[in-house]
């Protein structure tokens, strides 16, 4: 079967996946919703770590516990749990992120009855020698969390073949994206967000074999459709699982070149050093690689990312997706835009509820932005 | 022009000292933070420096200092009591911030590029204490100013605790003390008198114990204070802990209040039933809040919110301030889960022998506000009271239905009518 068929396969319905993983690999799944996850501990402990997104469905249950007024994926997760559809975890874990997530957690520990559950309170800040110390040791913390919660052992050497298995990973999902940026007649954008989803679901082993495979395909794929010709522009944001926005940024003379996305270049960026104490290794990724604006580096981190993507990818314009009521990126929007200005480079906002907006809509505003350069 | 600016400050200058002098013997609240703004906007002229600080921050250091802290959500509290909410929270939005974000943000945001609001905008900051043991949103909202204002950023942060304050935030957040006090420093140019923040220390000590005391008499029947005046006096304990100015106003608040206890005199006129309020205040609705209830004959005789301020006490070493205070800041209600949230709150339904518990869903607030759902479930089970959530923000006034939100009162205090069935003074309560 061809690898991006396999892959939609698996998106289809990832929580039947899930149940294989535990069914048949006799795997511990744990669920997941934030890039500061360290999955590499999860996989070192023989467990699965899946990432968990919102609902597709109706929130009904959720309500009970949330207001209205709380983010869509945090609204819908807790639905999809409520509801019985995540059944088949053994257990979640909930870094410390923003407002919304710390009080999911929270809804989540209470409500739910996983033989497994641990909040990673990992720093706010990642720019002082106290915060890095404090980042190493909640990571050691998590580890015997976890060695306790699942009665497990977790060796250097574990953690040093678990690493060495997503640092390829992240090394495969870069090299896909640069290719991409390079042609990006080759693949389509709905395609690339898919490949990185999947990333985050299937069994990483197989992942990482399947991996190469589709680089070689993309490499010699011949270009159906030369998209060298439209605009490049980068989406920045939290989480974006609407693929749909690709076809139609694609369809209005753009093209997504490259992103500063949770579920896209945030979950991929750094590689993890295997060399000495691997949770300090892996600690040293979470301060080096780009933050998600609920953690603090600089007061222009995220300003001056953007402005090196635009710089490394020829970048021609930005789109910003705003979940709605997402704090930290809703904070820091003004400023990134007025960032982009002082550059010369465009950028618009889309804020998205739970579902994108009807396609003609869409399509008009993403035709009004490409014409803009 | 420069020397005219300095005659006008000299001026005022002379006036707040005035002022000050004046205070020693009235005391008012008024009076306090008028001298004390004043203060704040000419410290230029005293050679002062001015930080912002989180209202749960760590303001003792500061005091010790001699570093004047000003609180730009106690700012935004003026702002929403003096209804200029709606107007500054437009203009944050036509700077492209949402909606959806902190009204405080939102108003302090814009308040900053116009100098408007009540008092023409708060005086421009040497430096900014963020102590992110309330949320995340002030994370935010202080890079947004320290870009704006071009002035150092410390942020102390305090891992929230879920269920346990681990062995790991403890000493993380014990180092940051550390270096909290070495910014000081570094910004002022001086060391720190640790003699003197030992006293600033006690100090604060002193005053959170007074107003502990002072919502404590509200355990009497009928009480001689709501939390409606607790929202008033709660300005000193933010602003001014660790001074002595504060510890006098309390000293006599509390005499006040027991006063009243003597004489039986109870802070409204009928009290016949007693509630329970959570989360921040409704600023621009207080009075009509307040009458509102008081026409039922129900008073709100505690609430979560201002305890705040003196929550933590029990982790609190007055002999050992600094080190103490790390556990106290981290330990906050804010910072904790909601199953210890709701804990407290069922200890404040027993202290204060309360009816019914209202619940101030915050669209601006969501740390306090997401998970109160599951504490009135806690409390319905463990306690069965009356809940009653009314939908609102604490500033901007375009989330305040007025017809609904009487509706759901007058529903509310039915409830606790029939569940209070015979009580004795129910009787009285129909007249």
């Amino acid at each position: 079967m061809d690898v991006l068929t396999e892959f939609y396969e698996i998106l289809n319905d990832p929580y039947a996946y899930g149940q294989t993983c535990r069914d048949e690999k006799k795997k511990k799944v744990i669920g997941y919703f934030c890039s500061y996850t360290p999955e590499e501990i999860i996989s070192a402990a023989g467990a699965h770590p899946m990432r968990l997104f919102g609902t597709r469905g109706e929130i009904a249950l959720a309500d009970q516990h949330l207001q209205a007024y709380s983010c869509s994926l945090v609204r819908g997760a807790l639905e999809e749990v409520l509801n019985g559809r995540l059944d088949f975890l053994d257990g979640t874990v909930f870094p410390h992120t923003c407002d919304s997530i710390q009080r999911l957690s929270d809804v989540w520990r209470l409500n739910t009855n996983f033989r497994f559950f641990a909040d990673i309170v990992l720093p706010v800040k990642l720019d002082t020698d106290s915060a890095k110390e404090y980042m190493v040791d909640v990571l050691r913390k998590f580890k015997r969390d976890l060695k306790k919660g699942l009665n497990c052992r977790i060796s250097d050497e574990d953690l040093n073949e678990a690493i060495a298995t997503y640092n390829k990973i992240r090394d495969h999902l870069k090299v896909i994206y640069g290719l991409r940026s390079k042609n990006p007649g080759i693949i389509t954008g709905g395609d690339v967000y898919s490949i990185v989803k999947v990333s985050m679901i299937m069994d990483r082993n197989d992942l990482v074999k399947k991996l190469p495979e589709l680089i070689e395909n993309l490499k010699t794929r011949n270009v159906s459709e030369d998209r060298r010709d439209r605009k490049r522009v980068a989406l920045v944001g939290s989480i974006c699982d609407q693929p749909d926005i690709y076809s139609i940024i694609e369809k209005s003379g753009g093209v997504v070149v490259w992103d500063d996305l949770c579920t896209g270049s945030r979950y991929f960026e750094g590689i993890i050093e295997i060399d000495g104490d691997p949770i300090v290794s892996i600690a040293k990724r979470y301060i080096e690689r780009q933050i998600c604006p609920a953690k603090h580096v600089s007061l222009t981190a995220r300003g001056d990312h953007l402005v090196a993507m635009a710089n490394e990818h020829d970048i021609q314009g930005f789109i910003f997706l705003l979940l709605k009521f997402c704090e930290p990126h809703a904070f820091d929007y003004p400023y990134m835009k007025e960032y982009l200005e002082k550059e010369n480079i465009p950028s618009m906002l889309l804020e998205i509820e739970d579902q994108l907006p009807a396609e003609g809509q869409l399509l008009t505003r993403f035709e009004t932005f490409m014409h803009m350069f | 022009m420069v020397t005219k600016l300095k005659v006008i400050l000299t001026l005022c200058f002379v006036k707040i000292k005035k002022i000050m002098l004046a205070v020693k013997k009235k005391k008012s609240m008024k009076e306090i933070m008028t001298v004390y703004y004043m203060e704040a906007k000419t410290a230029k002229l005293s050679g002062k420096k001015v930080a912002w600080i989180t209202s749960g921050g760590p303001v003792e250091p500061l005091i010790a200092m001699d570093i004047i802290p000003v609180y730009p959500e106690n700012h935004g509290a003026m702002i929403g009591a003096s209804k200029m909410g709606v107007d500054l929270c437009e203009k944050a939005e036509e700077m492209g911030y949402s909606r959806d974000l902190c009204s405080y943000a939102r108003s302090d945001i814009s308040c900053a590029t116009v100098n408007g609001g009540p008092i023409g905008g708060l005086p421009k900051p040497d430096m900014l204490i963020c102590c992110n043991n309330i949320c995340g949103t002030v994370l935010k909202w202080y890079e947004i100013q320290a870009r704006y204002y071009e002035v150092p950023l410390f942020i102390l942060d305090t891992p929230f605790c879920h269920t346990e304050y681990s062995e790991e935030a403890k000493k993380y957040v014990r180092r940051q003390i550390e270096e909290y006090i070495a910014f000081l420093e570094e910004v002022c140019g001086r060391k720190m008198n640790y003699e003197k923040m030992d006293k600033v220390g006690r100090l604060s000590v002193e005053g959170q114990r007074l107003w502990q005391a002072v919502l404590d008499t509200a355990t009497n029947s009928p009480s001689p204070i709501t939390a409606f005046d607790a929202f008033f006096h709660l300005a000193l304990i933010v602003t001014l802990r660790g001074t002595r100015i504060a510890v006098d106003y309390y000293k006599n608040l509390l005499e006040e209040m027991y006063q009243k206890v003597d004489k039986g005199i109870g802070a409204i006129p009928n009290e016949h039933y007693r509630l329970l309020w959570d989360n921040l205040p409704i600023w621009y609705r207080l009075r009509w809040l307040s009458n509102k209830f008081a026409d039922y004959g129900a008073s709100l005789v505690a609430d979560t919110y201002t305890t705040a301020w003196c929550g933590t006490l029990k982790y609190i070493d007055v002999d050992n301030f600094l080190d103490s205070m790390a556990e106290a800041y981290s330990r906050i209600y804010l910072n904790i889960g909601i199953d210890e949230m709701a804990k407290n709150v069922i200890e404040m339904i027993d202290k204060y022998n309360v009816d019914g518990f209202v619940i101030h869903s915050n669209r601006s607030c969501k740390p306090y506000s997401l998970g109160q759902y599951d504490i009135q479930k806690i409390v319905q089970r463990e306690r069965d009271i009356p809940c009653l959530v009314i939908e609102a923000d604490m500033v901007d006034e375009r989330n305040f239905s007025e017809s609904q939100i009487a509706t759901r009162i007058e529903a509310f205090m039915e409830m606790i009518k029939e569940q209070k069935g015979s009580w004795s003074r129910n009787s009285n309560y129909t007249e």
